[in-house]
C-alpha cells in the first residue's frame, strides 16, 4: 500500500488545527500517510489530498495567485485530487461569491466548485454560533457545527449534491472530488468529517 | 494545537438562542478564540478612514483595526485619546468584507458595550488609548463579541486571558516605528513559557501554585499554559512594525500573526508597503521573498520612528500592574 501525502495549505488560517485532525484520522485508520502545510506550487503538487483550511478568502485567494499556487491547486483538483474546503477554502472552491451586505467582489476563485456563496450569511462575529447539524447522506447524523462568520451556499448547480442545510441555508455540498462545508470541522474535537475525507483521498489514490 | 475550551461557567457573553426548530448558542471560548484562529498567519492593519480600509483589504490585510487616530498621531495629540466615531467604524463595516476591529480605552466597560452594539468583530481593548480605568480591565467574559488585549509578559497575557480575553498580542511601544520593544516582550513570554513548561514536566506542582502567586492568576491556568508550552490563546506582535523584515521576524519568533499601526498609514508608501508587509508574514520562512518584499518598499519613505528611551509617554506601561 503507498503512503498518502495529504496537504493542508498553509497560506494564511486555521491551519494547524486541520493538520492535526487529519493526523488523528489517519491514526485512527491506522493508515500510513504523512500530513504536511503547502504554499507552493512544487509542494502542492506532490500530495494526494488538499485541504483549503478557514481563514479570510480574499487573502489566501490573492496570496496563492501571487506565487502561482492557486493555478496549481486548480490543475489538481481538475485531475481529480480530492479537495476539502472549509470556510474562506468553500469560498475559493466555488464559481461564485458576494458578500451579504457589500454584494459582487472582486476577488480570485478557483471557479471549479458550482454553487454561489454568500459570504458572513449570518452576519458578524457576534452571530457565530455553534449548533448541532446532520450530514445524513455521508453518515454522519450528529455534528456540532462551529459557524464563525460563516458564508452559506444560495445556488446549487445540477452536480451539487447537498449534505447538509441548517435553518433552509445550504452549509455542506460535494461535488465529485470536492467537500465544501461552511462551518469549522477542525475547531471540533470530532474528527468524523476529517475521516470522511481521508477516506476519499485512500478511494481517489486506489482507483 | 491551541485548546478553544475555558469558558467560564455561566458567563453573560454567552447567549442560547433558538431559530424555529433548532437550538443554537453565541458568545462561546470556542466562537471567540475561533474567530482569531482565522487570523493567523495574517496582518491586521490599523486604519482611520474607508479609503485606507480598502487600501488594507485590497493588499490582503486579515482584518481591519479603526481608531480615531494612528497611535504615532496620538503621541502627537496629546490629550485624552478615546474610541473612534461610531459613524467612521459603521462607514467601514459597509465598506470592507474583512472583519472590522476597533479599540476602547482599558477598563472603559461602556465604550466596549457601544463598540459591541456597532457590531466590530473584535475589540481591542487598548493601551493606545487613555485608560479609563487604573486597576480594572473589562470582564471581558460579560460579551459575546471578543476581545484581544496586550501584553508585555506571561503574567500579564494570563490575567487578561483570565478576564475573557480571547487573543494576545505584544504591547510594544505603540507608534514608534521601532520594533525593539515588541522583540523584547514576546522573548520574554517565551521566556517564561519555556520556565513554567519545564517546571510542568519535571512534575514539580508546588513551584507553579508558586508561579500563580506571582502571577496573580488561578493555578489551572497557569497548569494549562503550562501544559501546552504556549499560551492558549492566538498570540500576534504588535507596536512599532514598520517594514516588511519587521513582520517577518516577529514571525520567526514564534507569533501567530502582525499587527501594524502606525507603519504603514503614516509611511509615505502606503499602499505598496502594505502589500509588502502581508508578503512578508506569509512568506517569513523564505529569505528571497522577504527580501522581494522588502524591495517593494522605500527606507526613505518610511516613518521616521522614535528612540523608545527618550519617550515621555510610554504606552505599553499603562494597564500592565493590574
Amino acid at each position: 500500500m503507498t503512503e498518502l501525502n495529504i496537504g493542508v495549505l498553509s497560506i494564511q488560517g486555521d491551519v494547524s488545527e486541520n493538520v492535526s485532525s487529519t493526523q488523528d484520522a489517519l491514526k485512527e485508520f491506522g493508515e500510513k500517510g504523512t500530513v504536511s502545510t503547502v504554499k507552493t506550487p512544487e509542494q502542492i503538487a506532490k500530495v494526494d489530498g488538499l485541504i483549503i483550511p478557514g481563514g479570510e478568502s480574499t487573502m489566501i485567494g490573492q496570496l496563492s495567485l501571487v506565487n502561482g499556487s492557486l493555478k496549481k491547486i486548480k490543475e489538481k483538483i481538475e485531475e481529480g485530487m480530492p479537495v476539502l474546503g472549509i470556510c474562506a477554502g468553500l469560498i475559493l472552491l466555488s464559481k461564485d461569491a458576494k458578500d451579504r451586505v457589500i454584494g459582487e467582489i472582486d476577488q480570485p476563485l478557483l471557479d471549479l466548485l458550482d454553487v454561489q456563496v454568500e459570504r458572513n450569511s449570518f452576519g458578524r462575529q457576534k452571530d457565530s454560533f455553534e449548533t448541532e447539524i446532520a450530514m445524513d447522506s455521508i453518515n454522519i447524523p450528529k455534528f456540532n457545527g462551529i459557524f464563525i462568520r460563516a458564508p452559506s451556499i444560495i445556488e446549487v448547480g445540477e452536480k451539487v449534491e447537498i449534505i447538509s442545510k441548517f435553518n433552509e441555508k445550504i452549509v455542506a455540498v460535494k461535488q465529485d472530488n470536492m467537500l465544501g462545508t461552511a462551518f469549522h470541522p477542525e475547531l471540533s474535537s470530532d474528527i468524523s468529517i476529517h475521516r470522511y475525507f481521508v477516506n476519499m483521498i485512500k478511494q481517489a489514490k486506489r482507483d | 494545537m491551541i485548546p478553544l475550551s475555558g469558558d467560564l461557567k455561566n458567563a453573560k457573553g454567552i447567549i442560547n438562542e433558538n431559530i424555529e426548530s433548532n437550538s443554537i448558542i453565541h458568545g462561546t471560548s470556542t466562537l471567540k478564540r475561533g474567530f482569531a484562529h482565522m487570523l493567523k498567519n495574517g496582518v491586521v492593519m490599523d486604519v482611520t478612514a474607508v479609503e485606507q480600509a480598502q487600501i488594507a483589504e485590497d493588499a490582503g490585510a486579515v482584518s481591519v483595526m479603526v481608531l480615531d487616530k494612528l497611535p504615532s498621531d496620538v503621541r502627537k495629540a496629546g490629550g485624552v485619546a478615546r474610541t473612534a466615531s461610531i459613524r467612521v467604524i459603521q462607514e467601514i463595516m459597509d465598506s470592507v468584507t474583512i472583519p472590522v476591529m476597533a479599540k476602547c480605552r482599558i477598563g472603559h466597560v461602556y465604550e466596549a458595550k457601544v463598540l459591541a452594539q456597532t457590531d466590530v468583530d473584535m475589540i481591542d481593548e487598548s493601551e493606545v488609548l487613555t485608560p479609563a480605568d487604573e486597576n480594572h480591565h473589562i470582564w471581558k467574559w460579560d460579551f459575546t463579541t471578543p476581545f484581544v488585549n496586550g501584553a508585555r509578559s506571561l503574567a500579564e497575557a494570563l490575567r487578561r486571558i483570565e478576564e475573557g480575553a480571547a487573543m494576545i498580542r505584544t504591547k510594544g511601544e505603540p507608534g514608534t516605528g521601532n520594533v525593539a520593544e515588541a522583540v523584547t516582550h514576546i522573548k520574554k513570554v517565551n521566556d517564561e513559557l519555556r520556565t513554567i513548561k519545564s517546571i510542568y514536566d519535571s512534575g514539580d506542582n508546588q513551584d507553579l501554585v508558586k508561579i500563580a502567586r506571582d502571577f496573580h492568576v488561578s493555578y489551572e491556568l497557569v497548569k494549562e499554559t503550562a501544559k501546552l508550552g504556549r499560551l492558549p490563546v492566538v498570540n500576534f506582535a504588535a507596536g512599532g512594525i514598520a517594514t516588511p523584515a519587521d513582520a517577518a521576524y516577529l514571525m520567526s519568533l514564534g507569533c501567530d500573526g502582525i499587527f501594524v499601526g502606525s507603519g504603514i498609514f503614516n509611511a509615505d508608501d502606503a499602499k505598496e508597503r502594505a502589500k509588502a508587509v502581508v508578503l512578508a508574514t506569509t512568506f517569513w520562512e523564505e529569505p528571497d521573498k522577504v527580501k522581494e518584499a522588502q524591495k517593494m518598499i522605500d527606507e526613505r519613505q518610511s516613518m521616521l520612528g522614535l528612540d523608545v528611551d527618550t519617550l515621555e509617554l510610554r504606552m505599553q506601561e499603562r494597564g500592565s500592574t493590574a
